[in-house]
Formats: C-alpha cells, structure tokens, sequence
C-alpha cells in the first residue's frame, strides 16, 4: 500500500473531533505558515509541489494562486468547491465527513497564503449533515483560537463560512458557484474576466477542490519537494479516487499517482478485483464527464504500455483512446453492463443539469437524451446512431462552460468504442432493455 | 488601438472592441449574424453562439490561433488578430448546428407568428440553417402569459437569449423579470405573471429577436409587410419621443422604437409613446422609415447585403412594402 498523505489518519477513532485531530498533528501547518513563513512563501512550496487542481481540470495550483490579482485595498477571496456531484465521485464528502478538520486547516492555511480575510467553502445542498459536521469543525476552530481576530497573535484574520447550495451539478463550475454565492442564479459566467481578476463581488478570488485544500497542508508541513518526490512525472502526489461499479470493494482510496490501472481495480490494496469475478467490460476513469474506455483501451495505452493512474497516462492517446483523470471518479462496469443504458443515464443527467444558456448545450443535451430513450426502447435507426454523433460534435467546444464538453464526450466515446452495441439495438426492433 | 483582419478585410479599432463590433464597422458582409447580442445592453451577448467566429491568429505578440472558435460578441480583438467569419468551414458548420439547436423547440408556424417578417430567427435559418429538420419529437409547450395589459408572453417561441431579462435589469426600476427553471425547461418568466409595471417595460417586445413578446395591441391587426414605417416624433416628458409609427392608410396600428442597420433600437421609448399614442395627430411625421428589417420577406434585404458600398441601406425599403403602398 503507497503513502497516505490525506487519508494517513482516517483509520483513528475520533479523529472527526478538534481534540483527537489537534493531538495527531492537527493544525501544525497553520502555526508553521502563521509564524514563520511569508504567504508568498507558501505559494512557492505549492509551486514546488507540482500539486494540481483536483476539481476535475487539473490545473497547477501553484500557478493559479500566483496569477491572483492584488489590488491595493480591494479584498481578496479564497472560495471552496464542495459542490461535488459529477456522477462517479464522492471522495470530497468523504474528507469532509471522516476529518473535517483537514479541510478547515487547509482553508487556513490557504487563505493565509493569498491574503484572504474571509473565505468560504460552498458546498452542494445534498450534503446538508456534511455541512453541519463543518460547521462544528470551524466553530471547535473559532474556539481554540485558529479562526477569527488576530490568530495566534501574529495580527492575521480570518472568517470562514459555509454555504449551502440549492443542489446543481452546474454550481460547481467555478462563475456558476461565484454567481450562486452571491445569492443569483447559477449560471456560469462568460469568461474572462477570469476569478483571479474578478471573482466573488468583483473582488479577486480563488476557487480550489476540497481535495486540492487538504494537500495544501501536508505540503507546507513537508514542504513542497517531498510531496512532488510522490507520484510520477507532472502527477505529483497523492490522488483520492472514489470507486465504484461492479468492484469487490467499493469506497474513497489514497493512491500515489502512477500506480497501474490494473493494479488498482484488481489489487486486494484497492478495488480486489471485478464482482462475482466477471469480466471488465469498460472503464469510466474520472467522473462521468471523461470518455469511458473498453478494457483493453484502459489496461494498456496505445503503445502497448501498461496504463498508470496519472494525468498524463490515462490521457495517452488522445481521446482516440485515451481518456482524462478528471475528479477521479472510477467507474468500472463487468461484462453484462448495457453501454447503451449507462449512456442514456449520464445523458438525462447533463440534460436536467444544463443550465440552459446557451444553445448548444441546452437543446442538444435534451435531444441526446430523447434519442436515446428512442433507441432503448427499440424505435431507433441507424440514422439515429448518426444524428447522436452529429449533435455531440455540434456542442463540443461550442458552449460557454465545459458542462456542454462534458456531455458530448461520454457520447461521443461510447459511439466511438461500442457502436456496434447501439447498432445491435436498432436493428433488433425491439428494445432489450426497456425504460421504466 | 488594435489592427484586426476579417475575412481578408483589415481596419483599426479602439483597444476593447469586441470582434462583432469591428466586423460591423467593416460591413455587413463580414458580421456575423447575432440573436442576444444587443449593443444598447450591457452584458448581452454570449448565450445564442451565432456569432462564433474561428481566431486563426490570436495576435500579433502571440500568433497561435485560438483552440476553439469563440463569441465574437463577447470576445475583444488584439493587435494582429486575425479572423474567420464566412471564410472558415468551421464556422459555417457550427453556425448551421446553432441554427438547428434554436430551431428544434421553436414552432415553425411562421405563417401564423405575428413576427413574420422581422424574425430574426427566420433570417437566420434561410442564410445559414438547412432545409430539412431531423428531429420528429414534440416541441416545448407553454400556455401563452399577459404580462399586464400590453404584453404577451409566449415561451414556444422563445430562444432564451436573455435580452428581455437584460431590458427589466437595466431599463426598468424594480425588476420582476427573470428566467426560472433549467436547461429545456428553462423559462422567461416574471414570477407568477406579476405585470411589469414601469413605463419601459414595452421595450422587451423590441429587443425580442423572435415572436415570443409580442405587442398586444398590435396583435395580429395586420401582416408587418402590409404596414407602412414611418418615422415621427413627438414631445414626450419621459422618453425622446422619436418612434417609428407603423400606419395602413392613416391609421396608426403600432408605435415601435427605431432601429438601426443591424435591427437594434437606438433609443429605448416609454409605453406612452408605444401603447397610448396611436392617433396619427398626436405625432409629427418626419417621412419614411429608414428600412430596418432584414426579413426573408423583404426581398431586397440580401440585395442590400450584397452591395453595401452602392446602396445605403437607409434608403432602400422592401419590395414588399412598396407594392402594397404603391
Ligand atoms: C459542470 C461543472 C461542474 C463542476 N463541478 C465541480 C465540483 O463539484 N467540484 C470541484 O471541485 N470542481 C468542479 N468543477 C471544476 C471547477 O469549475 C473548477 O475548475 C475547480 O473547482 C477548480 O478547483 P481546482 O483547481 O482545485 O481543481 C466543475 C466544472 C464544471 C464545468
Ligand atoms: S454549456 Fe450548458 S451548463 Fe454551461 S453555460 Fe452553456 S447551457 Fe449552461
Ligand atoms: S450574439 Fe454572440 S453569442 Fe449570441
């Protein structure tokens, strides 16, 4: 089993506690920063650190911290994204739930480190006794000093609020949940002005993933060198994968980056191996949004090397035959799972999910997904098959957020390794697999 | 200033300029069409995705072409850019997929829509959509709303481009405007059928690229082609007073704001003006309306496209119009 960086103390009882946190190490990093390193210090170990954003887009943090606007008497924000509700990824409730404490350091440290007064950690309506697990973490904090005026006494302040969301898989896009936390309708915002110019209210913000915050802290407590010494080439670290589908062993694992794919699905460490020991049939490696791949395509990558847990592997190929890391939400499916099915289901939710603004994304997702149903029930043609990869490819790129992108790939990558299951549905005239 | 070329066609612009607006300095022929973009609106544009243009050059400084083709309504230009509008495949291919994305709810009931003939949406499926529809499910379906006395609301027909949403912001004082509901499902709405009651609240029908916020009392009086535009003004205590009254013998069946070359207002008017000012004595008439609607009706209008330097398009009306008057 690899190092554990986030995960290290999930297995001591209590450790959702301050008492039991604070005792195993807890809140080292802030005094460390607080008292003896300057915030640009900070940004510069997490450039070291090679850390990447966790959100799902991978963007260096290091670098996305540095490019923060600093205007002379104008606040600046540090806002986290706890929205997670990409289908496949559940890993940010369980950091939350398990140590919630991890995050509020985090968020500490973090905001010491951009010169944020006042930050918040937003987080999807669903969660709501996920929310009140942080609320008691972050009023232990107000309690023991870590939070409010003057902390340890070197003159620094911060607030830290929760928000609950109303529950939209579009207020994780980052302007989505800018404009919802300013109490608007969440719709994405057009881009640029990026957050780091203007972002919450107009002021300069940065918006990180719950699981990006929580390696801020072993970073500053270990330095950024030891934590980029972890992983392989530009995925350094440790990466929480949330797994499910027909695996033996379900759940939230801390891999460090580079282990084999077939490692993790079938090691007793990881996932143990397909249920009822059937056959992998295919694999969706980062949350539903990524392209899922046919076994042989996620095992292997295209020059015949064995498939690593990276960012850069699991991306080998192109989306030829590769796929993305995304938030790591690892879905593998046996040889029995309907493609076609699984399809409909991720495309009805981007459909409910679109926001609805432009028009690409919000008419194509609905007419996917009625085509879809259309082939299910056994009234699709051949066309049919066409006119999904036509509609994919007319919102891909086109839209103002990525959501279009994200539903346009997993149909797009279903046709592209399995059109001949959706053929199979159009010329049997019936439908195999009925919707209820 | 910034150096921007477009379609082979090069001008100087001020630093900020969004690439429609340059593309419009340089001519019709090389803007790209738009249904939420609105220049007298700030912050519209961005939604509809007509506009998109591919940047085979970023800049000078940094001459990469940009990955993805972008809103030329909400994009600025930099120095040396360099762009494609009608001259790029991509383009035309993904303006043909908006086309169809914004016509697969709306009704093609044209014949019945009392937009005919200055429909946005229908100029821009004759020039850049195709003639077949390929999809056979059923349309979105809304019960017609009054929005007060003097406006109707009708979703079928509504592409969402957020303009009317930007008027009750902007214009209006109190807003009780706003869209509800998302994706498909997304809808205009103003919290349970609260009347807009402000004296601009007649200004969402103008800016209404479709058929959706229509007029009520000028509702289905007449075809607009069989009407005759004429400019006028009047001394009006909140607005400019300058309209464009929409006569059939002397009678003035609709009062409208004026419009420019690319259909947008120039001054927004009160709903005096608009809904209670319709006797022909109240208005001093200034002659015929510069043409402003460029419909698949008025036939002349992709004459008048084709040869902007010989013609001014303030001079030309459409066929339709002269031979119902003449
Ligand atoms: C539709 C959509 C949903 C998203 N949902 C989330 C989410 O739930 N959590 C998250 O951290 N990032 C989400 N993102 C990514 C964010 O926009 C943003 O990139 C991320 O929060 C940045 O943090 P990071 O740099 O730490 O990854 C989403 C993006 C899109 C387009
Ligand atoms: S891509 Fe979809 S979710 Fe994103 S802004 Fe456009 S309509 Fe909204
Ligand atoms: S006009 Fe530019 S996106 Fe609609």
């Amino acid at each position: 089993m690899g190092k554990k960086l986030l995960l290290a103390n999930d297995h001591i009882p209590g450790i959702q506690s301050y008492d039991v946190y604070r005792s195993n190490g807890g809140y080292l990093s802030v005094e460390k920063a607080l008292k003896t390193l300057k915030p640009e210090d900070i940004v510069e170990e997490v450039k070291k650190s090679g850390l990447r954003g966790r959100g799902g887009a991978g963007f260096p943090t290091g670098m996305k911290w540095s490019f923060l606007a600093k205007p002379e008497g104008v606040p600046r924000y540090l806002v986290c994204n706890a929205d997670e509700s990409e289908p496949g990824t559940f890993k940010d409730r369980y950091l939350m739930s398990r140590i919630p404490h991890l995050l509020v350091e985090g968020m500490i440290t973090s905001s010491y480190a951009l010169g944020a007064n006042t930050s918040y950690i937003y987080i999807r309506g669903e969660y709501y006794y996920v929310a009140q697990i942080l609320e008691k973490a972050i009023a232990e904090a107000y309690q023991n000093g870590w939070l409010g005026q003057n902390i340890l006494g070197t003159g620094y302040n911060l607030d830290l609020h929760v928000q609950v969301g109303g529950g939209a898989y579009i207020c994780g896009e980052e302007t989505a949940l800018l404009e919802s936390l300013e109490g608007k309708r969440g719709n994405p915002r057009i881009k640029p002005p990026f957050p780091a110019i203007a972002g919450l209210y107009g002021c300069p913000t940065v918006v990180n993933n719950v699981e990006t915050i929580a390696a801020v802290v072993p970073i500053v407590n270990d330095g950024g060198d030891s934590y980029a010494a972890i992983g392989i080439g530009k995925s350094t670290g440790t990466k929480l994968i949330s797994a499910s589908g027909h695996i033996k062993k379900p759940g939230v694992y801390e891999i460090e980056m580079g282990i084999t794919v077939e490692e993790f699905i079938y090691s007793e460490a990881y996932c143990g191996g397909i249920l009822n020991n059937k056959k992998l049939k295919a694999v969706v490696a980062g949350g539903s949004s990524v392209p899922i791949l046919p076994a042989d395509k996620i095992l292997t990558t295209p020059a015949g090397e064995k498939r690593l847990m990276s960012y850069e592997s699991l991306s080998e190929g192109g989306f030829a035959s590769g796929t993305m890391l995304g938030s790591g939400g690892f879905i593998v499916m046996d040889e029995d799972t309907s493609i076609v099915e699984n399809l409909y289901t991720f495309t009805r939710f981007y459909h409910h999910e679109s926001c609805g603004q432009c028009s690409p994304c919000r008419e194509g997702t609905a007419w996917m997904e009625k085509l879809l149903h259309k082939i299910l029930d056994g009234h699709g043609t051949l066309a049919d098959v066409d006119l999904l990869w036509e509609i994919q490819s007319k919102i891909e790129g086109n839209t103002i957020c990525p959501l279009g992108d994200a539903a346009a790939w997993p149909v797009a990558s279903a046709i592209r390794h399995f059109r001949s299951e959706f053929e199979s549905f159009v010329s049997n005239g019936n439908a195999k697999h009925p919707i209820n | 200033m910034a150096k921007i070329t477009i379609d082979g066609k090069t001008i100087e612009v001020a630093d900020g300029t969004t690439i429609l607006q340059a593309a419009r300095m340089i001519g019709p022929d090389v803007a790209p069409p738009t249904m939420c973009y609105y220049s007298k609106l700030k912050t519209s544009g961005g939604y509809c995705r007509t506009c998109l243009v591919e940047v085979s050059k970023g800049s000078e400084k940094d001459p990469r072409p940009m990955p993805k083709l972008v809103a030329s309504c909400r994009t600025t230009v930099m120095d040396g850019m360099e762009v494609k509008n009608n001259s790029s495949e991509k383009v035309t291919d993904a303006r043909k997929g908006v086309v169809e994305f914004l016509l697969l709810n709306h009704p093609l009931d044209c014949p019945v829509c009392d937009q005919a003939g200055e429909c946005h949406l229908q100029d821009l499926s004759y020039e850049h959509g195709s003639a077949k529809t390929r999809t056979d499910f059923e349309r979105r379906n809304f019960e017609k709303i009054n929005i007060g006395n003097y406006i109707q609301l009708h979703m079928n027909r509504c592409i969402l481009c957020y303009r009317c949403v930007k008027v009750a912001d902007q214009i209006t004082d109190g807003r009780v405007h706003g869209v509800i509901n998302r994706g498909d499902h997304a809808e205009i709405s103003t919290y349970i059928e609260n009347a807009i009651e402000n004296d601009f609240s007649g200004n969402v029908i103008d800016v209404c690229p479709v058929g959706a916020l229509t007029d009520k009392t000028f509702r289905f009086k007449s075809r607009v082609w069989f009407t005759k535009p004429e400019n006028a003004h009047r001394d009006c205590p909140t607005c400019s007073g300058k309209v464009v009254v929409w006569k059939k013998g002397d009678d003035i069946l609709r009062v409208t704001g004026r419009k420019d070359q690319w259909g947008e207002v120039e001054e927004f008017i009160c709903n005096t003006c608009r809904f209670e000012t319709k006797k022909t004595s109240d208005w001093t008439i200034e002659g015929p309306s510069p043409i402003n609607n460029h419909s698949v009706i008025s036939a002349n209008h992709y004459e008048v496209f084709e040869k902007p330097q010989e013609l001014t398009i303030n001079q030309i009306r459409p066929l339709a119009i002269d031979q119902n008057n003449d």
